[in-house]
């Protein structure tokens, strides 16, 4: 189909699609209005069982089970990105630091500043998931932070020790480990917030180090043999 | 006038549709998906969006106040967590096709061997 015909089928599916979501929306409660009848349900119950952060408790005690799936489709969706970007017949993957790259021309600040901030975030990241329960974070964000984390190494020029930090194995079996104790207490014992959430913060740290890993790869090390 | 908030998420579908259609690159059209995708955490919280109040979490206000709706945000991170996931393995695809075919625009990929 030519640009111009996309186009044109565009236009008359987003004007329908305008039409309808108009129509859907005009019968809504007022915007900011003060009808949330399942908000105030949950909110009673989190407090009742001791979980200031209301969200903390509907996505790990309320609605636990649910979560349960999100958490897979995390995993699968992990699991499939890896399995896309692994390495096939005709390339070749060189090992790092196999032309004995040392680590690369970066300013001195930057140096710095990704070493400094290395730890500073790893305890920000450990306490997003700790404190998850009672202030805003929990184990999704925290995992990200973690998981982002250990990849100022890198943004410091570092690449040799980036891959030295973080054994793919270890990650991988974390990983497994993870999703299986999230499994696991999300069957039996949901509404422990606090391990739950340290569960899922360990798979989604896990989950972005795997992927980011099959990415710098791609990026850094896989090569066509010719 | 009270409704002109939830027309926000329409549009905001509508753009990044619109640069799905028009992309010439797929990374371009994966951004435009989550641009798409960013409509539905706008809906949720329009829809939970209560004047005059808080975050849902208690740990430094009384049980009694007033607090936007928890259950949209909570639905909201759930959306946050597979839209990016679903990026990841998007873009993971796009890295295969520009190895594979030796370009990543849509419109040079109509068949499906080069």
């Amino acid at each position: 189909m030519s640009p111009r015909g996309r186009l044109i089928v565009f236009l008359l599916g987003g004007a329908g699609f305008a039409v309808l979501f108009v129509l859907g929306t005009v019968h809504l409660p007022d915007f900011g209005g003060t009808w949330h009848p399942y908000g105030e349900r949950t909110v009673s119950n989190a407090v009742a069982r001791h979980t200031p952060n209301v969200i903390s408790s509907i996505n790990f005690d309320q609605r636990a089970f649910d979560t349960l799936g999100e958490e897979l489709i995390l995993m699968a969706s992990a699991l499939a990105a890896v399995v896309v970007l692994r390495g096939v017949r005709a390339e070749q993957e060189e090992t790092a630091g196999a032309h004995e790259y040392g680590p690369a021309e970066v300013f001195d600040a930057l140096r710095i500043t990704g070493y400094l901030l290395l730890p500073i975030t790893l305890v920000a990241g450990v306490y997003i998931v700790a404190h998850g329960s009672l202030s805003p974070g929990g184990g999704f964000q925290g995992g990200i932070v973690l998981g982002s984390a250990i990849h100022l190494v890198y943004l410091a020029g570092d690449y040799p020790a980036l891959a030295r930090i973080r054994p793919i194995p270890v990650f991988e079996s974390g990983e497994a480990v993870a999703a299986g104790a999230f499994v696991l207490l999300a069957l039996a014992a949901a509404g422990q917030v606090t391990a739950m959430n340290a569960a899922v913060g360990a798979e989604v740290g896990c989950a972005v180090v795997l992927v980011l890993a099959k990415f710098f790869e791609q990026a850094l090390l896989v090569r066509t043999s010719s | 006038m009270s409704h002109l908030a939830y027309l926000i998420p329409g549009w905001i579908l509508l753009v990044g549709v619109y640069g799905i259609v028009t992309s010439r690159n797929l990374v371009h059209a994966v951004v435009c998906l989550s641009v798409a995708q960013s409509a539905t955490y706008v809906l949720l919280l329009v829809i939970g969006y209560r004047r005059h109040a808080t975050a849902p979490v208690f740990s430094d206000i009384k049980p009694t106040g007033d607090v936007v709706d928890p259950i949209v945000q909570a639905l909201t991170l759930t959306d946050i967590v597979v839209g990016a996931t679903v990026t990841a393995l998007l873009l993971a695809l796009t890295v295969q096709v520009a190895k594979r075919r030796g370009t990543v625009d849509p419109d040079r990929l109509r068949s499906l061997e080069p």
